[in-house]
């Protein structure tokens, strides 16, 4: 049956009727769950979170039109893993930001231009995006960023250095920061 | 004001029914019931063909899933599908009698199939008109009830246990 399900995923993605297809990932915390459309890479669920919940999410949001097409994200996996490793300082992926607007929209890609190694205050970020004072808005942001590590959300502190939140509990985001070289 | 309020908590409501009838993602549909309409299709096509039946009747089901507003027999649904494939299938083939005892094509279920098919019977399923053909796999395939085959057949309940019946008096006199 696995062959077959992978020639239906793969004959959906040629006649565009893969809108949303999925795969899982391993990482030093857990698997991942990463989801791509025809723009790019959509959301990574983490470990903290139920990949049930997550699956229904984007059917509900994007298209229920979900298929597992692990081939389909043979790169964001590739790129991930030499993350892991430490071999990758910055990811080359189409990204869709389909599931954050507005200002929230505008402080995810702000936080993904932060660079591999460097963190910046919550406050950096609301006025990076475009309004200073709002830093209590650019902290949620933050927590709802839908594709983190790809945009990387731990690399934003709190103001005096305090670690702040993360949504694959702070174990994870310390480690992430050990493993740029921000934290030892 | 009044009027805000009503319009924003319609919108509520929207929101609501909105996520409560939200379609499962797709992928759940394949889990439970890919290996249902493998082993119907088996019967109805034959184990060579079914293949193709397969990926045409989950594309269909694809493509029309977006906008599918009754979700309470999604297993109903797709076996409707692959039957009409099964059904499309046998027109393109016309009517040019169908190769009985090809040499490897042994009607043998893979054992994740969970049901266990007796050979000789199916072969002679294999040759019995589309509909008896189609309800006697759904039945004994899929274990359906007849209102069920008669929802995937499109046809009353009475026509399907017709079907069947006919189906069966057939088999039996074949491998008498």
């Amino acid at each position: 049956m696995k062959s077959e399900l992978q020639r239906l995923a793969d004959r959906a993605a040629a006649e565009a009727l893969l809108d949303v297809a999925y795969a899982t990932a391993d990482s030093p915390f857990g698997k991942l769950l990463l989801a791509q459309t025809p723009r790019g890479l959509v959301k990574v669920s983490l470990p903290a979170y139920d990949p049930d919940q997550a699956l229904q999410e984007l059917a509900a949001q994007v298209s229920p039109r979900v298929l597992e097409a692990p081939s389909q994200l043979d790169e964001a996996r590739r790129q991930l893993d030499l993350y892991f490793e430490g071999k990758l300082t910055e990811f080359d992926l189409p990204l869709d930001w389909r599931l954050t607007q507005g200002f929230r929209g505008k402080v995810q890609r702000a936080i993904a231009r932060i660079p591999y190694g460097q963190t910046r205050s919550y406050m950096q970020i609301a006025a990076s995006a475009g309004n200073k004072r709002a830093v209590r808005a650019a902290g949620t942001a933050c927590g709802s960023n839908p594709i983190p590590i790809v945009v990387p959300c731990h690399r934003v502190l709190r103001s005096g250095g305090a670690l702040g939140g993360y949504g694959g509990g702070l174990p994870m985001k310390e480690a992430l920061l050990e493993l740029e070289g921000v934290l030892r | 004001m009044q009027v805000a309020s009503r319009v924003s908590r319609l919108g509520l409501w929207q929101r609501l029914i909105q996520q409560v009838s939200a379609l499962p993602p797709f992928q759940i549909l394949l889990d439970d019931h890919a290996s249902d309409v493998m082993a119907v299709l088996r019967g109805a096509v034959g184990r060579s063909e079914a293949e193709d039946c397969f990926q045409e009747t989950f594309l269909a089901a694809l493509r029309a899933y977006p906008k599918l507003r009754d979700t309470s027999n999604l297993r109903g649904w797709l076996l409707t599908i692959a039957h009409r494939k099964a059904i499309d299938h046998h027109r393109a083939k016309g009517r040019r009698p169908l190769p009985v005892a090809e040499p490897e094509a042994r009607i043998a279920v893979e054992p994740n199939d969970g049901i266990a098919l007796d050979s000789g019977i199916w072969s002679a399923v294999g040759v019995l008109p589309p509909k008896q053909r189609a309800a006697v796999a759904l039945r004994y395939a899929c274990d359906l009830p007849h209102a069920e085959i008669a929802a995937a057949l499109g046809c009353s309940p009475e026509a399907a246990r017709r079907s069947l019946h006919e189906g069966i008096k057939r088999l039996r006199k074949e491998l008498a």
